[in-house]
């Protein structure tokens, strides 16, 4: 997004971009560092305290939609009925740590062979939508696995490790489909096995991992002009540039609202500090249109 | 009188104005030598300073995170997990993946680079070892990122081919890449020592009909020992410190195994790690990587001191 701003506006503005996870980037956002803030969940409350402690007000405005993938080895042969919400807890609630180690003692049916996690690191917004989303609370994970924010790590890890599993953002699996196998999930046991695609997230139905994803202006940022038209060119090129970056883009009227909640500067989340698992594009749309 | 007298004044005078004169170039000349011990003694000392600055700080922040953290529990507990909700701070697994990396590069740095250092010292035709000793040195230059990568991208999938079961994270291939790349290290110093040792000593073997093979073995690499080692320990702390290679290859996973084939994290790679994600200060995530950083320094430190008892145990006088 900020390469192809920069490319708009013929190297007259710059824009830095750094890298860290969504946690990092909010410390920074809250500490006045940095003026637009990427989000792969909405802002907590510790962090609304933050920003309101160094008085950063900030406007919220959904960008995405992304589907939260668990990916497996291609050899991988028994997951290709997909995993259960159940099972992800069983394998990464925080008592499994150095108990569950096979993918036999997950379910019996499955082969006896050891069991290697991949995953984000503590910093990032797509562990703690996970966890949120598998085991029940945000932030509660085992710590025995190969935690890295680099996906492109996992990605390694995942590919060359035939009893390998590993979640990450739906661009690395997209990028990565030939060394990688996606896993349909079940919601509800008993309910349907859906696998991670554009279709499954646009309709709903590939939950509870499917996420919005967001950014954060910084107000005050907001008045000097590259950023507003920084932020504005963002809304105006989002769906083309969202699908290049293989997130799926909201409905054109989601940044059509977005431009007035700019234009309007509605200050503050919508989220209230917590985080809603489950939440499918209708319902974002809906609860945006209430402003 | 006076004729004699005047002389002698002028001759004082003359002397008065010598000495003053000897005096001025003393003190300039003192004052300057003063001036450049003063320089020289700063320079010896920042590297001093340097190190006691780094062991303070380390001290003082460790003292925070053995606050919250008895240090029983770090010394015994086998997992380490300070970043997530069952927090466990068992040093053990950062200990247990250091020290196995560092065995692994061993094993192939110390045959290696002896053997290297043999052949350069008491084999080599002098144009073979004008050539082959900067190829070596370069060993020494290249960044250890690449080195990570070449684990990772090229050693890994070879030693696969050879046990399918080895993870894609493991700690067999970071270490013999590591190994490879302490080789200059092992093999330069050694072969110093070797060729340090007098050519009487050699004279002597052959003229007790010994080849030159046995007068390597027997009579030069003895006879070098103390040099050797502190080849061997040189590597050992290089094997010890290293980050980029594990980092990039071992999987930073802390993992309590003594067995290479499994991924693992280092105190090394723990740290890195953890310091690019950005931790707020204070925190016992943010305390744990000086706790760390000083296990690393006392292992090194530890090593250090070896290495120096065993240089004096083996030094032979000539």
């Amino acid at each position: 997004m900020a390469e192809d701003f920069q490319k708009a506006e013929r190297g007259r503005v710059r824009v830095t971009v750094g890298i860290s996870g969504t946690g990092g980037g909010f410390r920074k956002f809250c500490r006045n560092e940095t003026d637009v803030q990427n989000a792969s969940r909405p802002i907590t409350k510790g962090e609304m305290a933050e920003c309101a402690k160094a008085g950063v007000q900030y406007i919220e405005l959904p960008v995405a939609f992304d589907a939260l993938t668990v990916v497996v080895n291609p050899s991988n042969n028994w997951l290709d009925n997909g995993i259960s919400v159940a099972e992800l807890r069983r394998i990464w609630e925080p008592g499994a740590q150095g108990k569950i180690t096979t993918w036999k003692q997950v379910n019996p049916s499955w082969p006896d062979m050891p069991l290697r996690l991949y995953g984000p690191g503590a910093d990032s917004g797509t562990f703690e939508y996970f966890t949120e989303a598998t085991v029940g609370k945000a932030r509660s994970s085992r710590g025995d696995y190969t935690a890295s924010e680099d996906d492109n790590v996992l990605v390694q890890g995942v590919s060359r490790d035939k009893g390998g599993l590993g979640y990450f953002g739906f661009a690395y699996y997209a990028e990565n489909r030939g060394r990688l196998k996606a896993v349909p999930i079940i919601w509800k046991d008993g309910g349907k096995a859906v696998p991670p695609s554009i279709e499954t997230v646009e309709n709903g139905t590939y939950q509870p991992l499917s996420r919005p994803i967001f950014i954060y202006i910084n107000a005050k940022s907001l008045e000097r002009p590259e950023v507003s038209q920084f932020v504005e060119y963002y809304m105006k090129n989002a769906p083309r540039l969202v699908k290049e970056v293989k997130y799926v883009p909201l409905p054109e009227r989601a940044y059509a609202h977005n431009l007035q909640v700019l234009a309007r500067r509605v200050l503050g989340t919508r989220f209230g500090g917590e985080n809603r698992v489950g939440l499918t594009i209708d319902e974002l749309i809906k609860l945006e249109a209430k402003l | 009188m006076t004729h004699g007298i005047a002389p002698a004044g002028l001759e004082a005078a003359g002397l008065r104005t010598q000495t003053r004169l000897v005096q001025g170039v003393d003190r300039s000349r003192r004052v300057r030598e003063r001036l450049i011990e003063a320089v020289l003694f700063l320079c010896a000392f920042s590297a001093v300073a340097t190190t006691v600055a780094i062991v303070v700080i380390l001290v003082y922040e460790s003292l925070g995170f053995f606050e919250t953290v008895s240090v029983v529990d770090f010394l015994t507990d086998t997992q380490w997990t300070p970043l997530f909700e069952d927090a466990h701070y068992g040093i053990l697994p950062l200990v247990s993946g250091t020290v196995v990396t560092a065995a692994v590069a061993l094993s192939v740095a110390v045959p290696l680079g002896l053997v290297t250092a043999i052949y350069l010292s008491e084999f080599a035709p002098h144009r073979v070892r004008e050539t082959v000793k900067p190829f070596l040195e370069l060993l020494e230059g290249v960044p250890t990122v690449v080195y990570g990568y070449f684990a990772l991208l090229l050693v890994t999938p070879l030693l696969q081919r050879v046990f399918p079961d080895l993870p894609g994270f493991n700690m067999l291939s970071p270490g013999i890449v590591i190994g490879i790349m302490i080789i200059p290290y092992v093999s330069s110093v050694s072969e110093d020592a070797m060729r340090a040792v007098p050519m009487a000593l050699r004279e002597a073997a052959y003229a007790m009909g010994a080849t030159r093979f046995q007068t390597a073995v027997t009579v030069v690499l003895p006879a070098a020992t103390s040099g050797v080692v502190a080849a061997f320990i040189l590597g050992v702390s290089r094997a010890i410190g290293e980050t980029m290679v594990v980092a990039v290859a071992a999987g930073q996973q802390p993992n309590f195994t003594w067995n290479p084939m499994e991924s693992a994290a280092t105190i090394t790679a723990y740290i890195v790690q953890v310091a690019l994600g950005d931790l707020p200060h204070g925190s016992i995530g943010y305390q744990s990587i000086f706790a760390a950083g000083l296990v690393l320094v006392l292992m090194t430190l530890l090593f250090n001191v070896l290495g120096h008892l065993l240089r004096r145990r083996f030094r032979e006088r000539y």
